[in-house]
């Protein structure tokens, strides 16, 4: 069974998900990889609805990316395996009615730090405004008849928004460098990303369908 | 010392006028109305629905639904059979009064009685602030189970006449659940695509635009009425699904007509049904028997409490969020009734149903009850228990892209995993949505225009009001956050921006723009009943000013010395303002410095040739205006003008400040209402060196 093979993963796992629901996304990894043991990136676009997605590119960069892996690397791999898209699914369980006050936290912020490597494209641990505005863009590149100019100004003024939250007063001469993660935190405090970040294991009687 | 108003919720200071209006009516001698069900369900109901619909919170609407749903319809199938049976009972055991009334009669009690009532909620749950999930659960509860209600009042109203009630009656019955509810549904998004379409051709007649959206959502309500089926979802149906394309088709002015006019009529009906329900009392014939009315009240308490913790219990088994024992309580609590019910046993036919008098007492009871000591009482209970209050948060365009970027993902994440999940199914009608309905319901450019810029575009619109409005009184709040564009991106320099002649229209856009909002105050608040209205922009005006800005294409320019930073947490109106380069602006504007020359509003006087005639709104003499497209763009945006190379543009030289260019500046931009006082600088467009 796969899940004697990735005893790690599976302990993220513990709680929420059955081990019925990780042979469902065992199959699934099959059915993506062609019974390869290893994903790449052009796997994925096998996928018909992701196409319609505006961020596609990010979500798959971040299934490739080493720091999601929590081992502590960095960069990016050319291909992954079942236990790493394991490690990456975690990221979306659900939360658990027991969780004490710092696992809570701990919980949140590693779905943070999550979203955070999926902004912070260049991997220097601070969102930029350039890697902002490439986000906005790529949020709103469905809409082809409009301007770039649009999406640089909503991103321009969302960055002084998050450099006033995070800042405060700031003098003319000082520059804010980008959003780190502490800052990033603190943009997120008001949204509960823990009850909102998370896909629904529980049916997984539908499974879609590749080329 | 707390006010009368804090203890005691409007809703239970309406009943007691209307008993005393009651009273002081019987008292002359003349024979006070009762409220007639005809009146209620054709003219009073309708309002108040139609606002809570139009402006339903149809996010957490959606992610509840399906708790709303049971809630209401399984909560109230239990509590209508709870009680009746139970009624039944009671009536059977206790003295030769109540012996004679069926099963049936008792069961058509219960179904009137057990529903809970959206307008006592409403009343009751706006003046607590309640955190949104419980609010929505309870109202979104009290809405739906209209179908309910609907189903079974006619079902045993029409059972009480027959002799027999077969099983396939009751199968029926059951059936005619499901054409109720959905076709009062369908027959709501029918009127409500109607509305939609019919207000993407009222460019020309924006008038009469609020008047659509009254009378389609009152015809769907009738039309369902006439069917039997439910009203209430019709309404709330059409409501939905009208909003967001009429939204973008009308003017803004009609969007402010609208929401004033459902908050009024809303409130008016509010108000006339409870003190009607206080006359009521007053003027009803009433049998007061202690068993039923007392045993009536007590297992409505019980009903509601055993239905909430059963049904969450079952529930939570699939919900996320899980339902704690402080909202359980706090639903069950809040389960008040209200004047529907009064008003659905007004209509029974007293020749089958001679106990309706009976009946009817026991309503005004348990309404009495619920509305009085649930009412009264659930705000220190909402205190004591520590229950999440509603949050005051503001709209920021990062949570917007947050929240965008994540339901991106986990859409992306429910497709790589094979689930087709809520998420995914979202994203198909959004995508449905955008490719065939939008083009279909809104008017021109606006069908193409995603929601993040219509955010955006709302958010620069609230903001610069705010600025202008905390310009004009001169004041400049000191939690201002001082975060311009120069602290983020150093490496843009401020461009010479060119300035063009103002064209006639320009003009008039921007002084009536000017005048309209200098002298008032607008706050911002986020909900949705009257109690609190939200802030209105001014966005005709801005819509074409908007236009020509993408025509003119001056956006990348004006960004540079633009600011949009919302206020720190604590309370104060956003404010904007300009940076050139290194040149910093102190907060008050000091009157010596050189740099900083003040604008002094001077109104004409009327012999001046460069005076406005006001009659006609036009300015004498006015060429060559410095409100660029910035101005023009912004409309009402505070900034720092470029320093201008010489020629481009008189109006802007140093230090002349009495130059004839500076006074038409003037003349045309402000405005000549009350007299301001000489000194008071105005540091509306401070120049540049």
């Amino acid at each position: 069974s796969p899940g004697a093979h990735h005893p790690s993963a599976l302990s993220l796992f513990s709680l929420t998900v059955t081990s019925e629901q990780i042979e469902h996304l065992h199959r699934r990894f099959k059915q993506l990889s062609r019974d390869q043991l290893t994903i790449r990136k052009e796997n994925f676009d096998s996928i018909p609805d992701l196409e319609f997605n505006p961020i596609r590119g990010k979500i798959v960069h971040a299934f490739f990316d080493k720091r999601n892996l929590r081992q502590g690397s960095d960069g990016l791999g050319d291909e992954i395996n079942f236990e790493d898209f394991l490690t990456i699914m975690s990221y979306f369980r659900p939360i658990e009615m027991n969780m004490d006050e710092e696992q809570l936290d701990h919980f949140r912020k590693e779905k943070l730090k999550f979203l955070f490597h999926m902004y912070d494209s260049d991997h220097d641990g601070k969102i930029t405004l350039q890697e902002y505005r490439n986000v906005v863009e790529e949020l709103l590149s469905g809409n082809p008849h409009l301007e770039k100019d649009s999406a640089r100004s909503i991103a321009d003024g969302a960055m002084m928004e998050a450099a006033s939250i995070c800042v405060g007063q700031m003098g003319p001469d000082q520059v804010y460098e980008g959003i780190t993660f502490e800052d990033f935190l603190k943009v997120w405090q008001g949204i509960d990303i823990e009850t909102k970040m998370h896909v629904r294991f529980l049916n997984m009687e539908t499974i879609a369908h590749c080329y | 010392m707390p006010s009368v108003s804090r203890v005691v919720p409007e809703s239970c200071l309406l009943i007691v006028v209307g008993l005393l209006v009651g009273g002081l009516i019987k008292w002359v001698g003349e024979e006070p109305p009762i409220l007639k069900s005809n009146i209620f369900f054709l003219f009073l109901l309708p309002p108040i629905i139609l606002d809570a619909g139009y402006f339903l919170p149809l996010r957490q609407f959606t992610e509840n639904l399906g708790t709303i749903l049971i809630f209401a319809v399984v909560g109230t199938l239990w509590n209508a059979f709870f009680l009746g049976g139970l009624m039944y009972a009671v009536c059977q055991l206790s003295g030769p009064n109540l012996n004679d009334i069926g099963l049936l009669a008792n069961l058509l009690f219960g179904s009137i009685i057990s529903a809970v009532d959206p307008v006592a909620v409403l009343a009751v749950f706006e003046e607590i602030h309640i955190n949104e999930l419980l609010h929505i659960l309870v109202f979104g509860e009290s809405l739906l189970n209209d179908a309910v209600t609907v189903v079974l009042y006619h079902l045993f109203e029409e059972f009480a006449t027959f002799e027999q009630v077969a099983v396939i009656d009751i199968i029926f019955g059951f059936i005619s659940f499901f054409v109720v509810s959905l076709g009062g549904v369908f027959v709501g998004v029918f009127y409500g695509v109607i509305t939609a379409f019919t207000s993407r051709f009222t460019s020309h007649i924006r008038v009469i635009e609020p008047l659509f959206v009254f009378l389609y959502s009152y015809m769907a309500y009738l039309s369902a009425e006439l069917f039997h089926l439910s009203g209430i979802m019709a309404l709330i149906a059409s409501g939905v699904v009208m909003r967001p394309y009429v939204e973008a088709n009308i003017s803004h002015k009609s969007h402010t007509t609208i929401k004033y006019f459902l908050k009024m009529w809303s409130s008016v009906s509010e108000t006339l049904i409870f003190i009607f329900l206080g006359v009521s009392t007053v003027a009803g014939r009433h049998y007061w028997n202690w068993i039923f009315v007392i045993s009536t009240l007590l297992f409505c308490l019980i009903a509601r409490v055993l239905g909430v913790l059963v049904l969450t219990w079952f529930i939570n088994k699939f919900r996320i969020v899980k339902l704690t024992p402080k909202d359980q309580f706090i639903i069950a609590y809040g389960g008040l009734r209200g004047a529907i019910a009064f008003s659905l046993c007004y209509l029974l036919d007293s020749a089958h149903f001679g106990m309706r008098d009976m009946f009817l007492t026991a309503i005004i009871t348990v309404i009495f009850f619920t509305v009085f000591v649930q009412g009264m009482t659930i705000r220190p209970l909402v205190d004591l228990l520590a229950v999440k209050k509603k949050q005051e948060t503001k709209r920021s365009i990062n949570e917007e892209i947050h929240t965008q970027f994540l339901d991106h993902l986990l859409t992306g994440i429910e497709d790589i995993c094979g689930h087709y999940g809520h998420h995914h199914w979202k994203d198909k009608l959004n995508r449905f949505n955008k490719k065939y309905v939008k083009k279909c319901l809104i008017a021109g450019e606006r069908s193409k225009e995603p929601q993040l810029i219509a955010f955006y575009h709302k958010m620069e619109m609230k903001q610069a009001i705010e600025l202008v409005e905390s310009g004009g009184i001169g004041k400049i709040p000191s939690t201002v956050s001082t975060v311009s564009i120069q602290n983020i991106n150093p490496k843009t320099l401020p461009v010479q921006r060119i300035l063009p002649a103002l064209s006639k229209d320009k003009e008039e856009e921007i002084r009536k723009i000017l005048r309209n909002n200098l002298q008032k105050t607008r706050q911002r608040l986020r909900s949705y009943n009257r109690h609190t209205l939200m802030a209105d922009p001014y966005e005709e005006a801005w819509n074409q000013m908007l236009l020509r800005r993408q025509k003119a294409r001056q956006l990348e320019q004006k960004m540079n010395n633009y600011l949009t930073v919302p206020v720190h947490k604590l309370d104060s109106p956003t404010m904007s303002r300009a940076r050139i380069g290194s040149d910093p602006l102190a907060y008050e504007p000091k009157a010596d410095s050189e740099n900083l020359p003040i604008i002094t509003i001077d109104p004409a006087s009327p012999q001046s040739p460069e005076s406005m005639d006001l009659t006609n709104e036009e300015p004498k003499g006015c060429g060559g205006l410095p409100p660029s497209p910035e101005e023009d763009e912004e409309g009402l945006m505070m900034r720092v003008k470029e320093p201008s190379s010489p020629g481009t543009d008189d109006v802007f030289t140093p230090g002349a400040s009495d130059s004839p260019s500076n006074q038409r500046m003037l003349r045309c931009l402000s405005d000549p209402g009350p007299r301001p006082e000489p000194e008071e600088g105005e540091p509306f467009i401070p120049k540049g060196q």
